[in-house]
């Protein structure tokens, strides 16, 4: 069990003031950033001491545009929930985030909903297609739900990408796991959002299908200046990414640019060990 | 293994008490019913116990036309010489003559009938205070203007000592002077709600018996030391076997009987209830097991893994079946004790009855309750307890259910079934119609519809979706309540029964209804008709002296008369006609010849409709014994044959056979005015004419056939109140439905909500999917209602129904009324649904 960091008693010491929040942090996000979060606090559990969880302790982190970025971390290094706060699916205890010029604390459940519809997209473990429409639709679902028409230049561009041309009219139950992962792919970035939350997207896939994935996720990167911000644990999909970043007791303790595999795989040894040790 | 049953039973409590609800309330009328009868049967034996404490034997006549004689009041009367014969048997301390029937109506203030609730309007003769009548105030009558009435008729006229009243007995209208104002004993108003006026015994004879030296019974009270039975047996040696003799306690039994027979028709109603009720509610559990046997298919297929057997699987399932039908039994009965101790509680206060209640539980209500209860759940669970046990076990590994088996199967069951139900109720309409076939083929075909469904709801909901979805949550619920036909279907039957079975009962109505007034266009050569409506015992009559006055009126060109009453011919029983004027009837009703002469009806002589003449084999020149209620038997000759008419069948007599009538007053008249006449001021005469005979009124012919089919509607009121209940668990099941759809796609929710759906959004795609079902169900019940409705109108095309028609008004209301149930249906769920939190319901498993 992780102890109770001393930051809780007394309050972190930068740029934070406890009660009037951050100091001096800028109310503007500049063009380059599609993404950050300032010093983000997130606590599991309702008592005291042992009983608390700091899921996240003093996260701060920012996503340039256009950028592809991996979150690693071992289990509890509270990854996936930085990725659910930075994307409005969870709410945070202290601390800002923010997508594009969006503040996403200050938003209520419609604000949340209508962020989630334009701004992000999501792409889960899971797939979570939806089993009663065509892939196609399940590809249009957030813009129909937003009362809009898919621009169809775009919309071939991506079928075209993720290689479903003769797929579009079946249902997900008739498509095998990569490609029901690769409309879900699709469904992300129909929209063209500012960040693409992707969680675990390999994880439920075989290698192959899991290589089309993800080089279909950096190729959007590089082609479309999609960001895209993933959580992993597996090294090689890390690999993919333009960045990594590692987590470990809810806190940022290391950042690596052009990564490998190898390198990946040698640090977050070092991490699974501190943290077995710790836990 | 059965721990794990009990642990699932546990942790869904509310809803499978949702669901056993309808258990609950089909057990509670069930139990409810024969809780009713028990306790009314009691107060009654005990209210006639009472009244005839003072008897030890009673004489009175056969009746000579069954039927005549109900509530212990026969019209045939015996003579009252008969009492010294009697009083002379040794061992008779006292015999008494008395006059009791049942046709004495006061008029209220308002100058209507002083209405009862169906309970006896009486007269009697004054016998004087005993054991029984106290008088409250006054005196009893002594002379020939006087009449006492019991309190329960002061009450509810308003009349007091000193006022004068008007009495409708045999005779027309008569006033009296109320000089006294009786009660019974222990306090009581009303012998179980009747209205008792007394009148000095040569008065009752007149108006109540028509004949001078006649009573309706002797009264005798036994020596000390006599033995009721003994003494019977001498009586009846001494007057012969023409007279009934029955003792005091086979008395009060008799007519005990005789108003619980009236009892039955609650026990019907109640079962009724029950009946539908309890089919409905078989489909909401056999829906509610399914949907938990498959939202379990994983845990299921563990336990087979682990090594439980199919037998064990079924049995856990039926466990928990036979736990909840148990539950809901119990809840059902003590409901039902509560609910037939209201009604009969009701009834002994309603109106004055004055009813001695005693609740009563019989072991049947008991026994009954838990057979219906447990059965009822245990059938409605085996299907889903089979699909459980067929769960492989390597489903545990698997991800997602197994894929719907086609619907091959049971669409063939459902058109075999179907065929079946037709095939009964096809027998049942055209052949010797038994009610049970009937139902049978009834229930049958509700079946075959119920298996059916899955595949007609394809195309259906499809189509409906399409025309409810314009708005991308709305194709999403539309989808949504197209995935699981079977579960759609089960849940819009239950719905369809209730719809089918009201639309079935309008249906008919509505085609009596057009039938009633197309045949009164064709044939009824009226212009004036003079009738009531019957609302007691007695049927509404007119002063027969009206008919010759209301034909002298300027204008009125024919007025013919028609007397009812019961008979038998040549020994069968029989409802008699009787006419004023044949001629006058002939015109009006348009009667023509088959064969003989309808123009006109000497004594002795007797016109019979084509049908009854074929049926009873009767042809010109035979001849009939007729024997009536009152008088000797008498031989009448058939003197014309008149072909099918839709305004008159049966037997018609002379106008001197009245007299022998139960009532010897005109039941109808119908007026026929002479070209150019003004027919407002004819009716104007008329109402001054009728002023003393406020039974009847004077309508026009289109306010006669409304007045013919108020009944109806007061039908379809009451059907439609017994099926809102059944309707009512239809709505339960949709909620059931959906909450636990709402629960099984928590992720596709959660990821709907995730990519940008919102809440308002995830309400209105629940709310489409209910709508859709709600709509689909009820149209399907239209259907097979119309269907059921046309059916029984086709079958009784000889019985007058002549025309078929749809009652669109109530469609279109029954269809409104889907929409809105399913709107409310959804309500619960679909705010289930948007609270649903997005990050646990994306990750929910």
């Amino acid at each position: 069990m992780v102890a109770v960091p001393w930051e809780m008693l007394v309050g972190p010491w930068w740029p934070h003031d406890y009660w009037g929040g951050p100091v001096g942090a800028p109310t503007n996000v500049s063009g380059e950033i599609a993404a950050r979060a300032v010093d983000v606090w997130k606590i599991y559990g309702y008592g005291k001491g042992d009983a608390q969880v700091n899921a996240l302790a003093g996260v701060s982190v920012e996503f340039r545009r256009g950028q592809y970025t991996a979150i690693m971390g071992p289990s509890g290094s509270g990854k996936s929930t930085l990725m659910q706060c930075m994307a409005g699916l969870d709410s945070i205890h202290s601390g800002e985030v923010w997508i594009g010029g969006t503040e996403v604390g200050k938003l209520g459940d419609k604000g949340l909903t209508e962020l989630r519809r334009d701004k992000v997209g999501f792409i889960f473990q899971q797939f979570n297609l939806l089993p009663t429409l065509t892939a196609e639709e399940n590809i249009t679902l957030p813009l129909s739900i937003a009362g809009r028409k898919p621009d169809p230049v775009w919309m071939k561009t991506i079928v075209d990408t993720v290689g479903l041309g003769d797929r579009l009219k079946h249902r997900p139950t008739e498509l095998s796991g990569g490609q029901q992962q690769r409309v879900a792919c699709a469904r992300a970035l129909v929209g063209r959002p500012e960040v693409i939350f992707a969680d675990e997207p390999t994880g439920n896939l075989d290698s192959r299908s899991g290589t089309e994935v993800l080089s279909f996720l950096r190729n959007s990167v590089r082609e479309f200046g999609q960001t895209i911000i993933m959580v992993t644990h597996d090294p090689v999909a890390a690999s993919y990414a333009d960045r990594v970043i590692f987590l470990a007791d809810g806190q940022i303790v290391d950042e690596m640019t052009d990564p490998t595999a190898e390198a990946v795989l040698d640090r977050m040894k070092v991490l699974d060990t501190h943290a077995a040790v710790a836990g | 293994m059965y721990r794990a049953t009990f642990k699932s039973l546990a942790s869904r409590k509310l809803r499978l008490l949702l669901s056993a609800l309808a258990v609950v309330l089909g057990v509670m009328f069930v139990s409810g019913s024969f809780v009713l009868t028990d306790s009314l049967g009691k107060s009654f034996d005990s209210l006639f116990a009472t009244v005839n404490s003072n008897l030890d034997v009673q004489v009175s006549a056969k009746p000579k036309v069954e039927g005549q004689g109900d509530g212990g009041a026969p019209v045939t009367t015996l003579p009252a010489s008969l009492t010294e014969k009697v009083a002379a048997v040794p061992g008779v301390a006292a015999a008494t003559p008395g006059v009791y029937t049942q046709n004495a109506r006061v008029i209220g203030k308002n100058g209507k009938v002083v209405p009862t609730v169906g309970a006896p309007q009486a007269g009697t003769d004054w016998q004087g205070e005993n054991g029984l009548v106290e008088l409250r105030s006054g005196r009893g009558p002594a002379a020939a203007g006087e009449v006492a009435i019991d309190a329960a008729l002061a009450k509810a006229s308003g009349y007091r000592v000193g006022d004068r009243i008007g009495v409708l007995t045999l005779k027309p209208k008569k006033t009296f002077t109320v000089v006294g104002i009786f009660g019974y004993s222990g306090n009581r108003d009303s012998l179980g709600g009747s209205q008792l006026t007394a009148f000095t015994l040569p008065v009752a004879q007149e108006l109540l018996l028509g004949e001078k030296d006649a009573v309706s019974v002797i009264d005798v009270v036994a020596a000390d030391g006599v033995a009721d039975t003994a003494l019977r047996d001498d009586i009846r040696a001494a007057v012969g076997s023409d007279y009934q003799v029955r003792t005091g306690k086979e008395t009060a039994d008799a007519q005990a009987a005789e108003l619980k027979t009236f009892l039955n028709f609650f026990t019907y109603v109640l079962l009724g209830f029950a009946g539908v009720a309890l089919f409905v509610g078989i489909f909401l559990i056999l829906n509610t097991f399914s949907m938990l046997v498959a939202q379990r298919t994983r845990e299921l297929a563990l336990m087979r893994a682990i090594g439980a057997s199919r037998g064990q699987v079924i049995g856990s399932v039926l466990l928990e079946a036979s736990v909840i039908g148990l539950v809901a039994s119990v809840l059902g009965l003590g409901a039902g004790v509560g609910v037939g101790a209201a009604i009969a509680a009701f009834f002994s206060s309603f109106g004055g009855t004055n009813l001695d209640l005693a609740i009563g539980v019989p072991p049947a209500a008991v026994i009954a309750s838990f057979a219906v209860g447990l059965g009822v759940t245990l059938v409605a669970a085996t299907v889903p307890a089979i699909r459980a046990s067929r769960i492989p076990p390597v489903a545990a590994m698997r991800d997602a259910a197994t894929p719907d088996k086609p619907l091959t199967a049971i669409t063939a069951c459902g058109a075999v079934v179907l065929l079946a139900g037709a095939t009964a109720m096809g027998f049942a309409l055209t052949g010797n119609a038994s009610l049970w076939l009937l139902m049978a083929g009834v229930l049958l075909a509700f079946i075959g519809v119920a298996l059916l469904t899955p595949i007609i709801s394809r195309p259906v909901v499809s189509l409906l979706g399409r025309l409810l979805a314009w708005s991308v949550p709305g194709q999403l619920g539309r989808r949504n309540s197209a995935r699981n036909p079977r579960r759609t279907a089960v849940t819009a039957g239950a719905l369809m029964v209730s719809i089918a079975l009201v639309t079935g009962v309008s249906t008919i109505l509505a085609s009596a209804t057009t039938s009633i007034s197309k045949s009164v266009e064709k044939t009824l050569q009226a212009d004036l008709v003079i009738s009531g409506q019957q609302t007691g015992p007695t049927p509404p009559t007119f002063d027969p002296a009206v008919v010759d006055k209301a034909a002298a009126l300027p204008g009125v060109r024919r007025v013919a008369a028609l007397y009812r009453s019961m008979g038998t011919a040549n020994g069968d029983q029989t409802f008699f006609g009787a006419v004023s004027d044949m001629d006058a009837v002939r015109h009006v009703l348009g009667l023509q010849a088959a064969s003989g002469s309808v123009d006109s009806l000497g004594a002795g002589q007797l016109v019979v409709d084509e049908g009854t003449a074929k049926n009873r084999g009767l042809t010109v020149g035979e001849k009939v014994e007729v024997q009536l209620p009152r008088g000797d038997a008498t031989e009448y000759t058939v003197s014309g044959i008149y072909q099918k008419n839709d305004a008159s069948n049966g037997i018609l007599l002379p106008a001197d056979a009245v007299e022998n009538f139960t009532v010897p007053a005109p039941t109808m008249g119908m007026i026929q005015l002479a070209p150019g006449a003004d027919a407002g001021a004819v009716r104007g005469s008329m109402d001054r004419l009728l002023a003393d005979s406020p039974e009847v009124t004077v309508a026009d012919r289109s306010a006669f056939v409304e007045q013919q089919t108020a009944a109806f509607d007061q039908i379809l009121v009451f059907i439609q109140i017994l099926l809102a209940l059944a309707i009512v668990i239809a709505v339960l099941g949709i909620i059931n439905t959906l909450a636990l759809s709402v629960i099984e796609r928590t992720r596709e929710i959660g990821l709907l909500r995730a990519i940008g759906l919102r809440r308002s959004q995830t309400m209105r795609m629940i709310t489409v999917e209910a709508v859709v079902i709600s709509v689909f169900g009820t149209l399907l019940g239209i259907v097979v209602g119309v269907g059921l409705g046309g059916a029984v109108v086709r079958a009784l095309k000889d019985e007058g129904f002549t025309s078929f028609a749809l009652p669109w008004s109530q469609i279109a209301i029954y269809l409104v009324a889907a929409a809105v149930i399913g709107v409310v249906a959804a309500i619960l769920p679909a705010i289930r649904a948007a609270r649903l939190n997005v990050l646990q319901a994306i990750s929910y498993e």
